[in-house]
């Protein structure tokens, strides 16, 4: 783990610690979408968040960069209240790509959308540039700059959305739901870029439904239910047997691996690498035949 | 008149496009069926989806070739009221389908049978009917606008399901949704098919849910169907990866664990049945 306020290189900040103090939000029209959350997560940590839906998931996250504002409880960023940041200052250490691509996308271009974040933390001309093209570069939009975003289909669109956070390359990058409508191609693209994120030390915290995607990317995972965390531990331990019945409690289920190498009795395999290594081991000391 | 919806032959070129979206696609949906719809992003499926509910060329223009007929009437030949009571279609991004009209989540899927004049306590019915089908009846009184993701897409689904079309074009009607409520969907479609008769066109991502209840898969890449033929053989296919199509998680298993160099036993596989 990663010591406190360290810098994490080709980004200009440090790297925040991020701790939710007894967060409780209610929407005005009375539902209370989180109940007294309380989750620390040191810099450099790569957590996924799962649950229901309506669980809570968007509404936790967005109180990262200050879309929400907590009803009670505190958000801190290395011990101080985001309340005391303001809103640029926030912008620059956390980027935030939505789960519907339509609700961040407004430029006529695809270059352009993605050049608005850096444009206003101060960059111009060939550094302005770079950050662009290194970001669709990323996740593979690099021949479609000149394009209209809404001339992309949802799955492009939503790529470049995530362009446009990380071009801002802010030390937290927080992914809402971002595997969903991309085919196998795309989900290799969002990986790569948690990988890239990790290997520069950033805090990676992405919201999925896809367990595969969370039990390989990811090595957090809290679960929610209700608004509130309800298991919060390594891919091993929250999808390990003994989390089962709250994972069922929170309608999720455990990767297929998971449920194959506990049926085995493998021990606690939440990916398919893990599932081979396992069942390669108990077959070579004659513990199960597959012969 | 055969009774079906029949896609025969079809290219489609959106208005002002240079290329074909679609190229010689064939597929005939009985009543009953569920037909499987994969392939890579922008491989088609969607215009695909447009094309079968008639909104494509009739309402957004473009430019079919070939023919697409249900029961036997050329879309192109059936008003826009007319397709809609035939079919069902559920847009990829849940949020744009819904009204912005409605207060609560109730009066959004009742705007559906409320235009299609019918007298209210079937509409009423027909409400609740489709919000429980979708496990969604307890935010019935809440605001459409305030919704999570994923429900705003079941809520949209529900708005199509309470229309009782007689085929159901959906574009990927679980990608918001956590394992549970996917497996609820895929129940519900799976049930509304075999009880109901509809057919059901279902664009998706997530193979397990076509191995579930899909009969049939089609595979799409660039326009043409690649793949095709009962959803068992097509999801097993080696070529479905290439395709830009991830296995289901059975098929990964199987494959990672022979890959691996251990035998795939039948003992094996029942196990992981």
């Amino acid at each position: 783990m990663t010591a406190p306020g360290s810098t994490a290189p080709g980004s200009t900040a440090p790297v925040p610690s991020i701790e939710f103090e007894a967060v409780s939000f209610s929407y005005p029209d009375g539902t209370q979408a989180l109940g007294e959350v309380g989750l620390r997560i040191e810099p450099g940590e790569l957590v996924a968040i799962v649950g229901q839906n309506g669980s809570g998931k968007s509404t936790l996250v967005r109180h990262l960069n200050g879309l929400l504002r907590p009803t009670s409880g505190r958000v801190l960023l290395d011990g101080l209240d985001i309340r005391g940041i303001h809103v640029a200052g926030l912008a620059a250490r956390v980027g935030l790509a939505f789960q519907n691509p339509d609700r961040q996308l407004f430029a006529g271009r695809v270059a352009a959308e993605v050049a608005f974040g850096p444009r206003n933390l101060g960059l111009r001309g060939a550094a302005l540039d770079e950050r662009v093209s290194s970001a669709l570069e990323a996740v593979g939009l690099g021949s479609d700059a000149a394009a209209n975003p809404y001339d992309l289909g949802y799955s492009r669109r939503k790529l470049l959305a995530l362009a446009s956070v990380l071009a801002m390359r802010t030390p937290i990058l927080v992914l809402d739901e971002p595997t969903t409508g991309q085919d196998a191609r795309g989900v290799a693209r969002v990986r790569a870029v948690v990988a890239a994120a990790a290997g520069e030390g950033r805090t990676v915290i992405a919201i999925s439904h896809d367990m595969r995607f969370v039990a390989e990317c990811f090595e957090r995972v809290a679960v929610m239910r209700a608004g509130r965390v309800v298991l919060d531990g390594a891919p091993d331990v929250v999808f390990g047997e003994a989390s089962w019945p709250e994972l069922r409690r929170t309608y999720l289920e455990p990767p297929l691996a998971a449920i194959e190498g506990a049926r085995l009795g493998l021990g606690s395999t939440p990916t398919a690498s893990r599932f081979v290594a396992a069942l390669n081991d108990a077959t070579g000391r004659g513990r199960i035949s597959v012969g | 008149m055969t009774a079906g919806l029949v896609v025969e032959g079809a290219s489609y070129r959106y208005a002002g496009a240079a290329e074909r979206s679609l190229r010689n696609v064939s597929l005939e949906l009985a009543p009953g069926r569920v037909i499987g719809v994969a392939g890579a992003n922008e491989s088609g499926k969607s215009t695909l989806c447009l094309l079968a509910a008639g909104l494509a060329p009739a309402v957004i223009g473009g430019r079919l070739e070939g023919s697409v007929r249900i029961d036997g009437v050329e879309t192109t030949a059936i008003p826009p009221h007319g397709l809609a009571q035939q079919c069902g279609l559920l847009f990829q991004n849940a949020a744009t389908q819904l009204s912005n009209t409605a207060a609560t989540v109730f009066e959004e899927v009742a705007f559906g049978p409320c235009n299609l004049g019918l007298p209210v306590p079937e509409v009423i019915e027909r409400v609740w009917w489709a919000l429980r089908a979708v496990g969604v009846e307890e935010i019935a009184p809440r605001d459409p606008a305030r919704l999570s993701g994923g429900q705003g897409q079941l809520v949209a689904l529900a708005s199509v399901l309470a229309l009782r079309p007689r085929y159901l074009i959906l574009d990927e009607p679980t990608s918001e949704l956590d394992p549970a409520g996917t497996r609820l969907v895929a129940e519900t479609l799976a049930r509304i098919a075999r009880e109901t008769g509809a057919g059901i066109l279902l664009v998706e991502h997530k193979m397990d849910v076509l191995a579930r209840i899909a009969d049939e898969v089609v595979v799409l890449a660039e326009g043409s169907v690649t793949l095709s033929g009962p959803a068992a053989a097509v999801l097993a296919d080696p070529r479905l990866a290439e395709l830009g199509v991830e296995p289901p998680a059975g098929v990964r298993l199987e494959r990672a664990v022979r890959e691996a160099g251990l035998e795939w036993s039948t003992a094996l596989a029942e196990a992981i049945e």
